[in-house]
């Protein structure tokens, strides 16, 4: 449950084992540890400032970790890791720029090459694929830029999936994007993890959205994380204990709602480094 | 026919030693630029580019005072500003701008103590126009063995880093994911655009550089939704202003009010400007034609933008 280490037990894709990361005297992230097996949908829930991107970073070897490591697929991760796909949180294109869906997924597969793109029938074929997968061919050719926020993150996908990675990480991919469409992108990532058997590690501040498809989770508060099943982990005492006070999980109406427990002064929650607010839905 | 062609081509246009390496010089400029400016504006680095060029009269002032070649002049400075910005810290939008505005500001209180010595102790008067808005018609043919070996430099490192600053040029965290060196690749493009100033500096001066640089390229970035495509449009527009720049200058030896030429400059960016504007036409009409469309259908599909 709590603090698992799936590194040696199961063929896990991605073991995260005892991370700490200490920026400039702050700890951003605490002996955090957990597994991710193929196939598997695996959410990283956590407000602002958990921990979830600097975790995420440590993971695609952008930040190095004060203590513990990371193994991708058995070995210690490198940067530039073809084993994971990455999408980044912020994704802002002017409308202007000269790059069509096709060729933004097209630089998923070599866009860290030097020289000029060499077209070729396999290679054009392989982006259609992709861009079928992702259910992306209708605007195809249109400029990346001119596309709403879920057809950006289906190219994206698209572009972190072309060169065939075993886990695939997603930085808030559903942030900004309104219901109907962030119920689209998750659907379609749970679509990809059962069909490719790619195992994906998804960021985000509410759990909610993801809650259908998710399997496993792992809950970050101030920089700590519980992991295992939602089953496990989202309830009342693992929670609270990870808050440091009483926090209680509801279920109301199939969403989970985490609120300040009884007792708690409402106005301590904001004292507190978590984000608790009583009344106010932390998840 | 042969009137209409003599009307255009002034006599002993094609004779001319200076129009022929006005031709060959402003072709592989317009070409260089073409391929730099594109990522130019992909990367919004214009207001980098024209303090390259801006920069490049201290050096070109100074090249004078030596008595070298201006675009020795133009070259050494460009570079220098060019690894300075790189240093005070461009990586970041916001230090960009400041790190190129202090390193501007610098650099052209240099160039008019350089302008100064150039027109009263030198006695050199025509340095400062020349500088500022370039005479290719006084570009010597030995100049030529440069040019081409700067503009071969440009092109292959634009060629060599296509992918990687096209990618580090959308998302900087998605490129250095896959392993792209964001900021060895960034400084190498930064030297690209210092090399293509200096050369369009050559052309059409200084002041004006950034024109050639950013001006086809944004004309061409409005026609095309691909970028190698772009460069191909900047580059024929920027050929296109280029001769039709130097074919008109030289016609304009005969013209009020000093029968003594228009400058080159001039004509090349006004063709420039205009080329532009006539660029957006094709997507104002588009953009049209989506209204009407749209009002047959009852209303546009609003998409939510991130």
């Amino acid at each position: 449950m709590s603090g698992e280490s799936g590194s040696g037990e199961r063929r896990a894709v991605l073991a995260v084992d005892g991370v700490t990361v200490r920026l400039s005297g702050r700890e951003i992230l605490k002996d955090v540890s957990f597994g991710v097996c193929p196939g598997e949908f695996t959410g990283l829930i956590g407000s602002n400032g958990a921990g979830k991107t600097t975790l995420l970073r440590v993971i695609l070897g952008l930040q190095a970790s004060t203590a513990g490591q990371v193994l991708v697929d058995g070995r210690p991760r490198s940067r530039r890791n073809p084993l994971i796909g990455y999408v980044p949180q912020k994704f802002l294109l002017d409308p202007d720029m000269p790059l069509r869906a096709r060729d933004l997924v097209g630089l998923g597969l070599d866009g860290h090459r030097f020289g000029i793109p060499r077209p070729s029938r396999a290679r054009r074929a392989l982006i259609d694929e992709m861009l079928a997968a992702v259910d992306a061919e209708p605007f195809a050719d249109a400029r990346v830029g001119t596309l709403s926020g879920g057809e950006q993150q289906r190219v994206l996908i698209a572009h972190a999936l072309i060169s065939r990675p075993k886990l695939l990480l997603l930085d808030e991919p559903l942030a900004n994007l309104d219901l109907p469409s962030a119920q689209e992108v998750v659907a379609l990532l749970a679509r990809i993890a059962s069909e490719q058997g790619i195992a994906i590690l998804i960021s985000a501040h509410e759990m909610n959205p993801l809650l259908p498809v998710m399997e496993r989770i792992v809950y970050l508060v101030g920089g700590r994380a519980a992991s295992g099943t939602t089953e496990e982990v989202v309830r009342t005492d693992v929670l609270s204990k990870l808050y440091g006070r009483q926090v209680e999980v509801l279920h109301i109406h199939g969403r989970v709602l985490v609120v300040a427990g009884p007792g708690e002064d409402p106005d301590a929650a904001h004292k507190h480094e978590g984000p608790l607010i009583a009344v106010e839905i932390v998840q | 026919m042969s009137q209409v062609f003599g009307a255009v081509f002034a006599p002993g246009f094609f004779a001319s030693t200076q129009v022929q390496v006005a031709v060959v010089v402003g072709t592989m400029v317009a070409v260089v630029a073409s391929a730099v400016g594109v990522f130019t504006v992909i990367r919004g680095q214009s207001f980098a580019g024209e303090a390259l060029g801006d920069i490049g009269t201290t050096g070109g002032s100074g090249a004078f005072l030596v008595g070298a070649g201006p675009l020795w002049g133009f070259l050494a400075i460009s570079i220098v500003a060019a690894a300075a910005m790189e240093l005070i810290g461009i990586q970041r939008p916001r230090g960009r701008d400041l790190a190129t505005g202090i390193v501007l500001g610098a650099g052209l209180g240099l160039a008019a103590l350089l302008l100064y010595f150039d027109a009263t102790y030198h006695n050199k008067t025509g340095a400062t126009v020349t500088i500022l808005f370039g005479s290719i018609f006084l570009i010597p043919s030995s100049t030529l063995p440069l040019v081409v070996l700067l503009s071969a430099i440009v092109l292959a490192i634009v060629a060599v880093l296509y992918r990687p600053l096209l990618l580090s040029s959308m998302s900087t965290e998605l490129a250095a994911a896959r392993g792209i060196p964001v900021r060895p690749v960034g400084a190498l493009y930064l030297l690209a655009l210092a090399i293509a100033v200096a050369l369009a500096s050559v052309t059409i001066g200084t002041i004006l550089s950034t024109a050639l640089l950013v001006g086809p390229a944004a004309a061409a970035l409005r026609l095309t939704r691909r970028p190698a495509t772009a460069m191909l449009a900047a580059a024929l527009i920027g050929i296109g202003a280029m001769w039709l720049g130097i074919v008109l200058a030289y016609d304009s030896y005969d013209w009020p009010p000093i029968h003594d030429g228009w400058p080159v400059s001039f004509f090349v960016v006004t063709i420039i400007f205009v080329l532009y504007l006539l660029a957006g036409v094709p997507g104002l009409w588009r953009a049209r034609q989506r209204r009407r469309a749209d009002a047959t259908t009852g209303g546009p599909l609003i998409a939510e933008r991130r």
